[in-house]
């Protein structure tokens, strides 16, 4: 393996962003693909598929085995909200492999007790995101309810490509949602991919239900996120 | 030490920077019930000093020593322990399953 080719690795691991390293097992020839980089033709399908999974293994490229190690960002979820629903979410993304954190304003919500071994952070997203960024790695959970809460941290998840997007609220409220975030100039199509009723459609009513029926759907769209670079 | 500083990859950068020579050896395929997954890394420089695992501690005797001959060689080696094998029963891969391992040295 080439110093540069372990360079780049690390250094796209250090800025969470999904790397390939492709190994020609009988030339002793190492390859590596960044996330979005285009890949040739031949590799396309191996490099998109071990992308999508995750899933380092052999495989045949051009007549030749290879081997292909996956690097993918460690995947989390950035809550907005210190609410009954996201006290049952913290219990389920440990056990889904996602690492959490919860983030708000309201400091009567937002306590340790009720909140023990979580990271919460009780203090604005729009000031907490500005050192935390958000990326395609993450999933946004917005359920305060409260648009002087939610909306920045909606338009930053939809402008850092986060491959999830979920809001509470009712048909609605998400219709003026839509309004607001039009005025700060988000594109219909950015808009659209919200997850708004938030939650797989499984008839949830308690907050834990709906907690499932989000971590569900985060997984979803996890699984079936479309990998960047694989039409170049 | 910190966790970044354990990461093997993280390290093999800072070794080789340091001018020492860096062999990395990642499991490439498993059967059965191997104790580390396929994409694992160890890393190993001219002095025997290690870092990471392939196996837990059941074959990484093993591959340090042919890592010492890919360092002086220069060419990669794949390697495979299993309980069928003569030499894994030698060096000890005691759960029962099969691993394969490239090793290759950073240039």
């Amino acid at each position: 393996m080439q110093i540069e080719v372990l360079k780049q690795v690390n250094s796209a691991r250090q800025a969470r962003q999904a790397v390939v390293i492709v190994t020609d097992l009988a030339a002793g020839s190492t390859i590596v693909f960044t996330e979005g980089q285009p890949v040739p033709e031949c590799l396309r399908d191996v490099v998109g598929k071990a992308l999508q999974t995750g899933k380092s293994g052999l495989a045949e490229a051009d007549g030749a085995q290879v081997f292909l190690n996956v690097y993918l960002p460690p995947p989390r979820i950035v809550a907005i909200g210190a609410v009954h629903i996201t006290q049952a979410l913290a219990r389920l993304a440990p056990m889904m492999n996602f690492d959490l954190s919860i983030i708000d304003p309201r400091t009567a919500f937002a306590t340790p007790e009720r909140f023990e071994g979580v990271d919460l952070i009780a203090d604005w997203p729009e000031d907490v995101l500005k050192d935390r960024g958000l990326d395609a790695y993450t999933a946004l959970v917005a359920v305060t309810h409260d648009p002087k809460i939610d909306d920045y941290p909606i338009a930053d998840a939809l402008r850092s490509r986060c491959f999830y997007v979920g809001a509470l609220g009712s048909r609605k409220t998400h219709a003026k949602r839509i309004e607001r975030l039009k005025e700060v100039g988000l594109s219909d199509e950015d808009i659209s991919s919200i997850r708004a009723p938030i939650g797989l459609d499984i008839g949830a009513s308690s907050p834990e239900e709906i907690a499932l029926a989000i971590m569900a759907e985060i997984v979803q769209a996890f699984r079936r996120r479309p990998i960047s670079g694989q039409s170049a | 030490m910190s966790a970044a500083s354990l990461d093997p990859l993280t390290l093999a950068e800072t070794w080789k920077a340091e001018g020492r020579d860096v062999a990395i050896a990642t499991v490439i395929e498993t059967w059965g019930s191997a104790p580390r997954p396929v994409g694992s890394h160890l890393i190993i420089d001219a002095e025997g000093n290690f870092e990471g695992s392939v196996s837990g501690g059941c074959v990484e005797g093993a591959v340090i020593t042919e890592a010492l001959d890919v360092l002086e060689a220069g060419t990669p080696k794949l390697l495979e322990f299993g309980v069928a094998d003569e030499t894994a029963w030698r060096v000890g891969l005691s759960c029962g399953g099969r691993i394969r391992v490239y090793v290759e040295k950073l240039n």
